[in-house]
């Protein structure tokens, strides 16, 4: 990279590549999670748990050869923005950019608006999906990573967070991570991934457990004791019987994503972040 | 697996005889509605107003669909979670309502209201939005406009895939299924 040299990226050129990250998450699944899905069906020992699948693998197909939503709740539109240090967003407001690709996707692209402008008074539709949640982070270097996370509610009402004590150890995140998935049962439509985020503080856990709905599903924690937890959990929540579409089945969980995070010595946040199988995202790094 | 063909609006002696776990292909017209279009047709119901349409023997489908892309009759349009709708649904079953349909589990208020009147809760698979759209043939707004997506949509459908998930004895495929797959 040499000496430090400022680049100059468009506020025009982001609002544009958000804008087709979104439609290609709202219409084209991941091939890890198709993949992983294709898996977990050959295992599948319930039948109607199997034709739950093979409808979602179908689903699938037809999302993305027709260029349709894959699922009606395209969401709220969560972006992350990691921007180089040596980044320069010119020609206009970062958010308000990213707020116009919001509003383009979903009105070009036939995504349903969702978004209402206020939670508690004044629940009314904002009609072009607008505002994104925007979550940035300055980082080194001169590039600009964009990770584009549309979220549907049914999986979003279904996550937690809990802060646990220390005292509460391993034992305690695994059965509430455990529970948390078990019990919202069929509401997430399962199979669902599982993000999770342990350490930091409240909101630092919820968005790290956000971030690892969209981790690849090929990739495990570089940590081996947390690559094993993950596993761990993952059979558990996938020995509960709930299955897909919550109708009895082996399949609940395709994958537990963990990230872990240094914490304060009175604590110990967990967050649960559930994704349903029409898993979203798309990124890019410009 | 076979699956039974079942007409609409819905026949209640059929209804009677349907059961948790069965697998059905829908034919025929059903209406659309989610919350807030629930909210005003209990506000009709308690204030003695006309429904905007009769509810006897019908389905409600709880879906808010995506816009529809040229050439095609409705968006993706799966089924949205069934218990935000819960507070209202006995209601309109005691009006006649003979069937639901959504995803996710009721509460037992909603149950006893359909083992008493003989409805029946359908699921339809949550998320497989895009192949159950193009089993829907057309669509119509037949109220509440100004709701966008969760007005109330006549849909006429052709063999739109649906399971019994709660049937009217109160039996629960949300039960049986996953104790016959739990381990340990
Ligand atoms: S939980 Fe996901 S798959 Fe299910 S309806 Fe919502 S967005 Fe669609």
């Amino acid at each position: 990279m040499g000496g430090y040299t400022v680049r100059e990226i468009a506020a025009a050129q982001i609002k544009d590549c958000v804008k087709e990250l979104i439609l290609e998450a709202s219409y084209v699944i991941g091939r890890d999670v198709e993949e992983t899905m294709m898996q977990f069906k050959e295992e599948e020992p319930s039948p109607s748990g199997r034709a739950v699948l093979d409808q979602l693998l179908e689903n699938y197909r037809i999302a993305r050869e027709e260029r349709v939503a894959i699922c009606q709740d395209t969401g709220m539109c969560v972006v992350f923005l990691d921007i180089g240090q040596q980044v320069h967003i010119t020609g206009g407001d970062l958010t308000e950019a990213v707020n116009s690709a919001v509003r383009e996707a979903y009105n070009e692209g036939y995504l349903r608006k969702s978004v209402v402008r206020d939670p508690l008074y004044d629940r009314v539709n904002t009609r072009d999906n607008t505002p994104a949640i925007l979550h940035t982070r300055i980082v080194p270097g001169d590039k600009l990573d964009i990770l584009v996370t549309p979220k549907g509610f049914g999986s979003e009402n279904m996550s937690r967070i809990k802060m646990l004590v220390p005292a509460d150890g391993e034992q305690g995140v695994v059965d509430f991570i455990v529970n948390t998935v078990v019990e919202a049962g069929p509401n997430p439509c399962p199979p669902v991934i599982v993000g999770v985020g342990i350490g930091g503080t409240m909101e630092m856990a919820a968005i790290l457990a956000k971030r690892m709905t969209a981790r690849p599903l090929s990739e495990a924690n570089p940590d081996p004791r947390y690559a094993a937890l993950e596993e761990t959990i993952l059979s558990k929540i996938n020995a509960s019987g709930v299955g897909p579409a919550g109708i009895g089945g082996r399949t609940t969980a395709l994958k537990v994503n963990i990230a872990a995070s240094p914490t304060h010595i009175a604590g110990l946040p967990v967050a649960v972040n559930i994704c349903c199988h029409a898993a979203r995202h798309a990124a890019r790094t410009m | 697996m076979d699956h039974i063909r079942v007409s609409l609006p819905l026949d209640p002696e059929q209804v009677k005889a349907l059961r948790a776990g069965d697998t059905i292909l829908l034919s025929g017209a059903l209406y659309t509605a989610r919350d807030a279009a629930h909210k005003r047709l209990v506000a009709c119901l308690d204030e003695g107003r006309e429904l905007p349409f009769d509810p006897t023997n019908q389905l409600i489908y709880y879906v808010g669909p995506a816009p529809a892309s040229p050439g095609h009759a409705v968006g993706s349009a799966g089924p949205t979670t069934s218990y935000r709708m819960d507070p209202y649904a006995p209601r309109l079953i005691a009006a006649g309502l003979k069937g639901m349909m959504g995803k996710g589990r009721r509460s037992p208020a909603v149950i006893e209201a359909m083992k008493e009147h003989g409805a029946v809760y359908l699921g339809a698979v949550g998320g497989a939005a895009a192949l159950i759209a193009q089993r829907i043939k057309s669509s119509q707004v037949i109220a509440y406009d100004d709701l966008g997506a969760e007005a109330i949509h006549r849909f006429e459908v052709e063999d739109f895939p649906a399971l019994v998930l709660i049937d009217c004895l109160g039996n629960n495929l949300y039960e049986t299924g996953p104790a016959q797959y739990r381990e340990d």
